[in-house]
């Protein structure tokens, strides 16, 4: 689904990506891992062209996201993006953030972006605040609103940027519960985050990255278990001392 | 309707164009040398901790502030003689009266524009500096003049200059009473010759150049002092 | 002063209507409103263009904001009233001349607030609109812009105040606003000019420092906490 082939940013003279050939494939949930700086959330905004790069290539669904003469807004249509800190429309309530986009891009009647964003907000738990502003929402709340929101363009693919950083403790599993539930629907994913207990539980590969590159990739049975990785080693145990 | 610079360069009509532009700048810098203390004044005054002398500040601020620049100077030219006795009156009439007018009313209205960006680069001052130079022992008024006000007026500054830029642009009103700066002057030489477009070319080249010369020392300013904050 | 009021108060009010054009007060008022509302889509654009990464599109725009901020209005007057006429060959009316270079005054300054504006919103609004799917323009109309100027709107009243105030130089060409009325007042009562000019510097006053306030209400109640916006680091 998605293939990276050699892929390297520059910020300057700051190597933030070194060469990352990796792939993803359908169905897949991948976590990306590793210490702050590392170029993971970098690397995820490169998927939906936040980011430019700077050589290399970036496939995703068999085509070049780099093309000449390729949409930009219909291939940031097709992907989800979820961000650290919810961007929602706050002078929108929380359906008009959902149906904003499908309604005017054209994928959708303001009825049938109205039902199926009410289905969205079912499910992440949040349809009795439909007509309440961002504003009064918990974060928790706003992030799984975000989720809708990204959701209700039926992409193929969801990006996560380390959507649970940003909130309270409490309310990290209300969000991780969602994501969950994404997995276990089959849904493609590809997920920056902290939260080791989701990428043992739901995650299919973790990427390991340090000092913009991918260090080591495995199942998470075997990082979690036997990183061969010094890096990763030492992430781990550092992250067992918290 | 070709473009004759010659007039611009000697003549009858470039005379007048010069002793217009250079009765501008006097206006300028006459009205800033006494705007930029009352407005320091004013600014101190609202940021007093007495309460009277605060309000007595905001009341100054707020009506000069929300009265055109227009307005004013209709009012001291044509209200305000009327207050004097006969005696000071005379002495007005006998002076310059449009030029005195002038510089009341732009001391006045740029004044409080000044006082405004002075106090707010007292605000931007974080108050832990004044608890700083308290605390070893300094007097309000000293810790005041020692570390309150040169770090507020280095902040100022940027504000105050652009400030003036608006002083020297604002000097153009005064033709409504007639003093007889460079605007006045420009419009003299139209009606007396009809060339419009070489009057207001070097109007607007005077304008446009004393501007651009303080905008560009304002920036200059802001690279060789940046604020520096902890 | 009474008896002045009661005598000139229409005439104060609204000139010579409806025997001759609109005049004082309420032609201030009405040129304000029309020069900003007209002056609002040209600042728009021009704000959208000074925040433009193509440095072909912001700069141009820089440049023509530092120019017009450069020169007295009274100057932009003059030549729109006196010069432009011979290269035209139409003469407009004084009111039609004032509208005009209100409007361009208040479209630069306009722009410079819709631009601030757009520099203070978070990266992070125009980023998930993208990521959306949305264009840059459909991104603008449906998520910056309605936010930047919810925002700026204690700016756009502070510069209804400056419009309010810049109309007085209407006098100077002849204008029938609200300044040339009170001294066309002053010349026939002529003895009372201090009481004419002090209800002059009154009105706008009130007009002028009743509209500041609104616009610092604005900003208080923009200000107010907004719960639960968590910002990321």
């Amino acid at each position: 689904m998605i293939v990276l082939d050699k892929v390297n940013k520059y910020y300057g003279d700051y190597h933030a990506l070194v060469d990352i050939t990796e792939r993803v494939e359908n169905n897949e949930v991948l976590v990306v891992c590793g210490p702050s700086g590392s170029g993971k959330s970098t690397l995820i905004r490169t998927l939906n062209r936040l980011e430019e790069i700077d050589s290399g290539k970036i496939e995703i669904d068999g085509r070049d996201i780099h093309a000449r003469g390729l949409d930009v807004n219909a291939l940031r249509a097709g992907i989800g993006f979820v961000f650290q800190s919810f961007n929602l429309f706050p002078h929108l309530t929380v359906l008009e953030n959902c149906t904003l986009a499908p309604v005017k891009l054209g994928r959708a009647t303001k009825l049938e972006a109205r039902d199926y964003a009410m289905q969205l907000l079912e499910r992440v738990g949040l349809a009795h605040k439909r007509d309440a502003y961002p504003n009064a929402l918990s974060g928790g709340q706003q992030q799984r609103v975000a989720i809708a929101r990204a959701l209700a363009m039926r992409p193929p693919i969801m990006l996560f940027d380390e959507p649970t950083s940003a909130l309270d403790p409490e309310m990290v599993g209300e969000v991780l519960q969602v994501m969950r539930g994404l997995a276990g629907e089959g849904m493609t994913m590809v997920c920056v985050t902290h939260e080791m207990g989701f990428a043992r539980d739901v995650a299919d590969r973790v990427w390991f990255m340090a000092e913009g590159k991918i260090l080591e990739q495995a199942t998470p049975q075997e990082f979690f278990a036997n990183p061969r990785h010094p890096r990763a080693q030492q992430f781990l145990a550092d992250r067992r001392r918290d | 309707m070709l473009f004759d610079p010659s007039i611009l360069q000697s003549g009858e009509y470039h005379g007048w164009l010069v002793q217009g532009f250079i009765l501008s700048i006097q206006l300028t810098v006459i009205s800033f040398a006494f705007a930029l203390p009352f407005g320091a004044l004013v600014a101190v005054m609202r940021t007093s901790t007495f309460a009277p002398l605060r309000a007595l500040g905001a009341t100054v601020v707020e009506a000069i502030r929300n009265v055109p620049l227009l307005a004013h100077l209709l009012f001291w030219y044509f209200a305000f003689p009327e207050l004097l006795p006969e005696s000071a009156r005379e002495i007005l009439y006998a002076n310059n009266p449009e030029v005195v007018c002038a510089v009341i009313a732009l001391t006045l209205y740029a004044g409080v524009h000044m006082a405004e960006d002075i106090r707010s680069g007292i605000r931007a001052v974080p108050a832990t500096q004044l608890e700083a130079a308290r605390s070893l022992g300094l007097g309000r008024a000293a810790a005041v003049r020692l570390v309150l006000l040169p770090q507020a007026l280095r902040a100022s500054v940027p504000p105050l200059l652009s400030q003036t830029v608006n002083l020297w642009k604002d000097t153009s009103v005064a033709t409504v009473i007639g003093a007889a700066e460079l605007m006045y002057q420009a419009a003299r030489v139209e009606t007396a010759s009809f060339r419009s477009l070489e009057a207001f070319t070097f109007a607007t080249l005077a304008y446009l150049t004393v501007s651009l010369v303080i905008s560009l020392l304002a920036h200059l300013f802001q690279r060789r002092y940046p604020v520096r904050t902890t | 002063m009474l008896e002045l009021i009661d005598t000139y108060w229409l005439y104060f009010l609204v000139g010579q209507y409806p025997q001759g054009p609109l005049g004082g007060l309420v032609l201030t008022i009405l040129l304000s409103g029309a020069a900003l509302v007209l002056a609002m889509p040209l600042g728009l654009l021009l704000g959208v263009a000074r925040v433009s990464p193509y440095r072909a599109i912001s700069l141009p725009v820089a440049g023509l904001v530092q120019v017009v901020r450069a020169v007295p209005l009274l100057l932009v007057l003059f030549w729109v009233y006196f010069f432009l006429p011979a290269v035209t060959g139409v003469k407009t009316s004084q009111a039609t001349t004032m509208l005009m270079v209100l409007v361009v005054f208040d479209s630069v300054y306009l722009a410079e607030i819709v631009a601030a504006g757009m520099r203070a919103l978070p990266k992070g609004q125009l980023e998930s609109a993208r990521s959306l799917g949305l264009g840059y323009g459909a991104a603008l109309r449906h998520v910056v812009l309605p936010q930047t100027l919810r925002h700026g709107l204690p700016s756009i009243v502070n510069q209804l105040v400056s419009t309010i105030k810049a109309t007085s130089l209407g006098y100077i060409i002849g204008l029938s606003e609200v300044s040339f009325i009170a001294t066309q007042i002053n010349t026939l009562v002529f003895t009372q000019a201090v009481e004419v000019y002090l209800i002059l510097a009154l009105t706008y006053f009130i007009l002028c420092f009743g509209l500041s306030r609104l616009a610092f209400l604005l900003e208080r109640r923009l200000q107010r906490p907004t719960a639960h916006l968590v910002q990321a680091s």
